[in-house]
């Protein structure tokens, strides 16, 4: 008899269903259990009182109004807001922030009978790709403790990895689901822009921020999914029939199916065991019939810089609200504006500091044509380039990221090098695209990821073939000290 | 060339952000370690090709013309490092 913690959403799901479990059992032995090895990942930063959501959920099960998520534990990222929950982004300046109000994926969890379990850690502002950019300590990867879990939403792949929930939630400004995803062996999607509410997501790049679900298997990612996505008055870029179906999540086969292959996400500054994986991968696919396309869009290698005009420019004018007037921290100074210098000055992480300085000088007068107009010109060649891809083919397929798991601190000396690993990523959220990231097999013992694109709103189509791509890599992709 | 000293502080005036020396120095070397690379845009040909601010854009985006409840005083007040009589408090900014 596995444990509980170990059992699918579906054996769980029956079980609450037919009353063997009660929602109260399942979130105390999930929370217990999530505690139990937080020492050692440090992947929660605040543990919630689950009182209320087991109460609802177990209400929704009592009157047969339960879906297939009511009473399923869940991690949030510490960026989005609950209701008087601690939400700190990982950052000093919100140490004490209560929101009063849940972001609209939070309360449509609510409504589904989910159970928020606690707050999950990440890099300060989601700015990172490492998670040792939080404030409140590193997260360690399951498979690894002395490695990194990948950022942002490294906390909460990490908490799915290690088995303190089953789902969690995350967010991906230029691949912060699906890297840290990939780097700790799980499913991590990010949804096409707009079919997903930001409101109550607190703002790093708006034109980029997407929430997505990280799970252990593409159908539990995609049942989240389901559960978050849709139309949202509080948000003006939410897509007006944005709801994914899952309708068709398990229908048809690889067969004849055309995998675009575009040779710059091949290149070869990813590690030459990541290639190999994503290629033996690529070679099970072929076997049940997928077909490859090789293809170039040469505007990939300016992504990586795109993002780093865009992104700090956004954040520059988003990270603005923090001035110690109306939430957070304020530091005390020499009049209102020496005020909100010395509170933003010490109270934000360096690397915070250093994308709010980027974002300022590109968005300066003499700069602003040069970097930032620039930018997004050459983002929409490239988006262009994705969308006269997406033309001959079903997707786009890839490596997630170019390395697997490194050690905490290997490449903190070294910050374009922790940049430049969202290159595989970061086209998605310039086009709107939906990614996914799936355990494909392993490289030096530790998880690989493939990433799959799709054209906007094909997020249908891209959860399909993740499934299918899972069901022929049949990847048991489980730490190995839990397994 | 880079940006000098001066530049770098005042942007960090624009951005509202007190750096010491040293972190002013370090921030220095960033910027322009970075800006090194930014170089590469102009690699790529962008005639013809608009700006695009948005992943997917949208047009004339309207809510429902109904009234409903907002936070009430008591809730947007109560993350405020200061608050008096109903109102944030903010240092003096305008001398008698």
């Amino acid at each position: 008899m596995p444990e509980l913690t170990d059992l699918s959403l579906a054996d769980l799901s029956a079980k609450l269903t037919s009353r063997e479990l009660s929602a109260a059992e399942v979130a105390s032995a999930f929370l217990e259990n999530a505690k139990a090895r937080n020492d050692k990942l440090g992947s929660f930063l605040t543990f919630a009182d689950v009182a209320e959501d087991v109460a609802r959920a177990q209400q929704l099960l009592d009157s047969g109004k339960a879906g297939p998520l009511t009473g399923i534990p869940v991690g949030v990222k510490d960026n989005l807001s609950t209701k008087g929950l601690r939400t700190t982004c990982a950052s000093k300046i919100l140490e004490n922030f209560i929101p009063p109000y849940d972001a609209t994926v939070v309360s449509r969890m609510k409504d589904a009978g989910m159970i928020t379990l606690g707050k999950t850690n990440m890099d300060e502002f989601a700015m990172g790709t490492s998670n040792e950019n939080s404030a409140y300590g590193d997260v360690r990867n399951p498979w690894d403790l002395e490695r990194a879990p990948g950022g942002s939403s490294g906390g909460s792949a990490a908490a799915v990895a290690g088995g303190q929930v089953p789902l969690s939630l995350g967010s991906d400004t230029g691949g912060s689901i699906r890297q840290p995803a990939s780097l700790c062996g799980v499913v991590g999607f990010k949804p096409t822009y707009g079919r997903v509410s930001r409101c109550g997501l607190v703002a790093f790049a708006s034109s980029l921020d997407q929430v997505g679900p990280i799970g252990r298997t593409v159908e539990e990612t995609a049942w989240l999914a389901e559960v978050i996505s849709g139309p949202d008055e509080n948000d003006a870029t939410c897509l007006k029939d944005g709801k994914i179906s899952l309708e068709g999540l398990k229908s048809g086969s690889l067969k004849g199916k055309r995998f675009g292959i575009p040779k710059e996400l091949f290149s070869d500054s990813a590690q030459p065991g990541v290639l190999t994986a994503v290629q033996a991968a690529m070679d099970i696919l072929a076997n049940e019939g997928a077909e490859f396309v090789e293809l170039s869009i040469p505007e990939i290698q300016q992504g990586v810089t795109t993002y780093y005009i865009i992104a700090p420019a956004e954040a520059s004018s988003n990270l603005g609200r923090f001035d110690g007037v109306r939430y957070g921290i304020r530091l005390d100074g020499d009049g209102h504006e020496d005020m909100v210098a010395q509170t933003r000055g010490k109270l934000f992480g360096h690397e915070v500091k250093q994308r709010i300085m980027v974002g300022t000088y590109v968005l300066s007068a003499g700069y602003f044509d040069a970097f930032y107009v620039r930018a997004q010109q050459v983002r929409a060649k490239m988006a262009a380039g994705f969308e006269a891809a997406f033309e001959g083919v079903d997707a786009i397929l890839s490596p997630t990221s170019p390395c697997v798991a490194f050690k905490l601190g290997e490449l903190s000396g070294d910050p374009l090098a922790l940049k430049l690993l969202d290159y595989c990523t970061i086209p998605a959220n310039m086009g709107g695209f939906p990614g996914i990231s799936i355990p494909c097999g392993l490289s030096e013992g530790l998880p690989v990821g493939m990433q799959l694109m799709g054209p906007v709103n094909a997020d249908e189509k891209v959860l399909n073939l993740a499934y299918l791509a899972e069901q022929a890599l049949g990847v048991q992709s489980k730490p190995p000290a839990l397994a | 060339m880079g940006i000098p000293l001066e530049e770098v502080q005042h942007v960090a005036r624009l951005a509202r952000l007190q750096l010491d020396e040293g972190e002013l120095l370090a921030f220095q070397g960033e910027l322009n370690a970075l800006l090194g690379h930014f170089s590469d845009l102009n690699e790529v040909d962008v005639a013809g090709f608009l700006p695009k601010p948005h992943a997917v854009s949208l047009v004339n985006v309207f809510g429902s013309d109904v009234p409903r409840a907002g936070l009430t005083r008591a809730e947007a007040l109560a993350n405020a490092p200061v608050s008096k009589a109903g109102l944030f408090v903010v240092p003096t900014i305008i001398e008698d």
